[in-house]
């Protein structure tokens, strides 16, 4: 939990069995070929339109979306992902929206073919809470096919969707190249984009945006969460600091920071931490405690 | 004698985002857009940054001519995080044959 709060993501590589990811392309549908003067649209409109994959409104309880034995509905009830909602949602999350993304390698363009620009979902959030967005790759992908492009640790930053676009490329970046099946969980934050498809096949990606039906603290297994007796030293340091520990992880900066304000980046992790664990005094290390301390 | 059709310039632009306000700071984030139409760059085609610093590029040729500028922070929104603060235009100027 404190990596997703740190990093703003959970992959998992390989994560639905063969079985779902095999019906899933089957109910996504065939993707027509390409063809001498067809749009690339039209090509996209026919695939939405024929997928056996539910028209839904935004708000419905995520539990009543997928039929019951479709691949989607499998997928949400695999323990792992059923462990992973419950831990950063809670229970019941609602639905927002999905999307069938696919992605066309050369031959389905007549103009440039190139990724996509690096975003933020939706608009503007000021919101210390998070929703959570399911990115299920069912079929192989390689470097070559582009995969989800994202920054970690990028999600604590109140951006306006495309308007970091100008960011070509981000020290620390990674491209979704991986198995069958694999599962990434990403706050809504996190700057992502479709990279660009050079192979010879199209590469479809499915993605499920959900929120929490209530308050999102403390919904994951708390059990050997402990609050450290005692500060660690900081800054003076004779040997390096404890791997692992919730301080680490929420103090080690992502390759992008500025040397300024990965401080405050810091800062904002503390404050989610907070938000998760219900513990308003929380503090890694002393970079809150010493802002909190009385006014002189 | 036959005259060599005529050369105009075209822009490079390279835009590094740098990890404080000094030119000779790390590169962290970085775009580069072709004028001369030589090759198209896009999101994520790089996964190493084009000069470690600020201070290379303009030693590798690159000429500076914006910086973004150090402004205050406004009270109650000192810990708001959006966009990236250090941000450095370059340019190089290419002579094509249109």
């Amino acid at each position: 939990m404190a990596s997703f709060v740190a990093r703003g993501f959970l992959r998992f590589d390989a994560a639905a069995p063969a079985e779902i990811n095999d019906q899933f392309m089957a109910e996504a549908g065939e993707i027509r070929g390409p063809e001498e003067g067809l749009e690339l649209r039209r090509v996209y409109g026919e695939t939405l339109a024929a997928a056996a994959i539910p028209e839904t409104p935004a708000g419905m309880p995520l539990s009543e979306v997928y039929p019951s034995g479709s691949a989607l509905s499998k997928l949400l009830d695999l323990p792992l992902v059923r462990g992973v909602l419950q831990s950063l949602l809670g229970p019941d999350p609602v639905f927002d929206h999905h999307f069938l993304h696919v992605t066309f390698p050369p031959a389905y363009h007549t103009g440039a073919n190139v990724s996509q620009h690096t975003h933020q979902d939706s608009t503007i959030d000021p919101r210390v809470a998070f929703d959570v967005q399911l990115m299920y790759f069912p079929h192989p992908v390689s470097r070559e096919m582009g995969g989800t492009r994202f920054v970690p640790g990028t999600h604590l930053r109140k951006v306006s969707e495309v308007a970091v676009g100008r960011y070509q490329n981000i020290k620390g970046q990674q491209h979704m190249a991986c198995e069958a099946g694999t599962l990434l969980f990403l706050h809504h934050g996190v700057w992502h984009g479709g990279g660009v498809n050079l192979s010879d096949r199209t590469r479809t990606m499915f993605k499920i945006r959900m929120r929490a039906s209530g308050p999102q603290s403390r919904r994951w297994d708390v059990s050997d969460l402990e609050t450290p007796a005692r500060r660690r030293p900081i800054f003076f340091l004779k040997s390096r600091p404890t791997a692992g520990s919730v301080e680490t992880i929420l103090t080690t900066p992502e390759p992008w920071f500025e040397q300024d304000t990965g401080r405050l980046e810091y800062v904002n992790r503390i404050k989610l931490w907070r938000y998760l664990t219900d513990d308003p005094t929380y503090d890694a290390d002393f970079w809150l405690t010493r802002l909190e301390s009385v006014e002189a | 004698m036959a005259t060599a059709p005529a050369q105009s310039p075209r822009q490079k632009v390279m835009v590094l985002y740098l990890a404080n306000s000094a030119l000779d700071s790390p590169v962290i984030a970085w775009a580069v857009y072709d004028g001369t139409g030589e090759k198209l760059h896009m999101a994520g085609d790089a996964d190493e940054a084009p000069y470690p610093t600020g201070l290379a590029a303009l030693e590798g040729g690159w000429r500076l001519f914006q910086a973004s500028q150090l402004l205050p922070h406004p009270r109650g929104e000192e810990f708001d995080l959006a966009y990236l603060k250090y941000e450095f235009f370059f340019e190089q100027l290419t002579p094509v044959t249109p």
